[in-house]
């Protein structure tokens, strides 16, 4: 553990060491808060089960609160198909991906204030940017990957919560 | 070697060939038996092939038929429209299929709603079923 509490006279060297590790901490924290990398999977066994049916069970951390309500209020028409539960069921997911939604103080509900609640996660501001340089067009054609809803077929860490490039 | 009696071994021979042809599963079975008695006339699987390959008006755009997720061929693997592999429906490559009565209706109401924009018929789900377990 480094110290700064005694430096020897003379020997600057710990202090700085130590100044710019807390700067780098300081500076990594709230990013870390705010990944567009590493976003916490879905851990609950109704929301994984039902909500990876078709696609992923993307992580409630990349929508605000209120897009997943927005989603779970129109499951018949979910994204051009009917996902339709039984309301017990319905009403359980939606309190989950409520509860463990992008926090409102966060940088993607912060981008996504104010109008029409974002339904896509691939329409939200943060996912644009984060593939707009690095991902051609064409590549979501491709057959192998179908559409911009398989996180999975270019991450291949997504379903434990890593999306980092690959 | 143990020698079986003559009248076990034609029973299990009957046993058997009866398994073979159609994978027999008594809850599937009893799924097809509710459909067929609420249809009030025997289900057929060509009528079920037909339905299963049409094309079908009424229903959202993207899926037009079945075949738009589950592919011409049932006893291959599917892929909905996120990507994602959907398990055969052929029963010969997916012995489990048709066995959760609540699975088949929750799918089938999906289902039709997307492919039709109706509930499907009793006698439709029952011909469906019936040519899908016999493939």
């Amino acid at each position: 553990m480094t110290s700064c509490t005694t430096p020897a006279p003379g020997t600057r060297f710990p202090f700085t060491l130590a100044a710019v590790l807390g700067l780098a901490l300081a500076s990594a924290l709230p990013a870390a808060a705010d990944s567009e990398e590493y976003f916490r999977p879905v851990t609950d066994e109704t929301v994984k089960t039902e909500c990876s049916a078709c696609h992923m069970a993307y992580p409630a951390g990349m929508l605000p609160a209120r897009s997943w309500s927005a989603i779970m209020a129109d499951l018949p028409n979910h994204f051009g198909e009917d996902a339709s539960l039984a309301e017990e069921t319905r009403a359980r997911i939606e309190a989950w991906l409520v509860a463990n939604a992008a926090p409102e103080n966060s940088r993607i509900a912060r981008s996504l204030q104010g109008g029409e609640p974002v339904l896509r996660i691939s329409e939200t501001p943060w996912w644009v940017r984060a593939h707009k340089w690095e991902v051609s067009p064409a590549a979501f054609e491709n057959p192998k990957v179908g559409s911009k809803a398989n996180c999975v077929a270019c991450h291949r860490g997504a379903e434990q919560g890593y999306f980092e490039d690959d | 070697m143990t020698h079986l009696p003559t009248r076990l071994c034609l029973a299990l021979a009957i046993a058997l060939g009866a398994t073979a042809g159609a994978l027999a599963d008594p809850a599937r079975d009893a799924i097809l038996a509710g459909y067929e008695k609420a249809a009030g006339e025997p289900l057929s699987a060509d009528r079920g092939k037909a339905f299963f390959n049409a094309t079908h008006a009424g229903g959202k755009p993207d899926t037009p038929t079945c075949t738009t997720c589950h592919t011409a061929n049932p006893k291959a693997a599917g892929k909905t429209r996120a990507g994602k592999a959907i398990e055969p429906m052929a029963v010969s490559a997916n012995p489990n299929r048709f066995t959760d009565p609540a699975f088949v209706e929750k799918w089938f109401g999906r289902n039709c709603n997307s492919v039709l924009g109706r509930d499907c018929t009793t006698r439709e789900k029952g011909d469906v079923i019936t040519w899908l377990s016999n493939l």
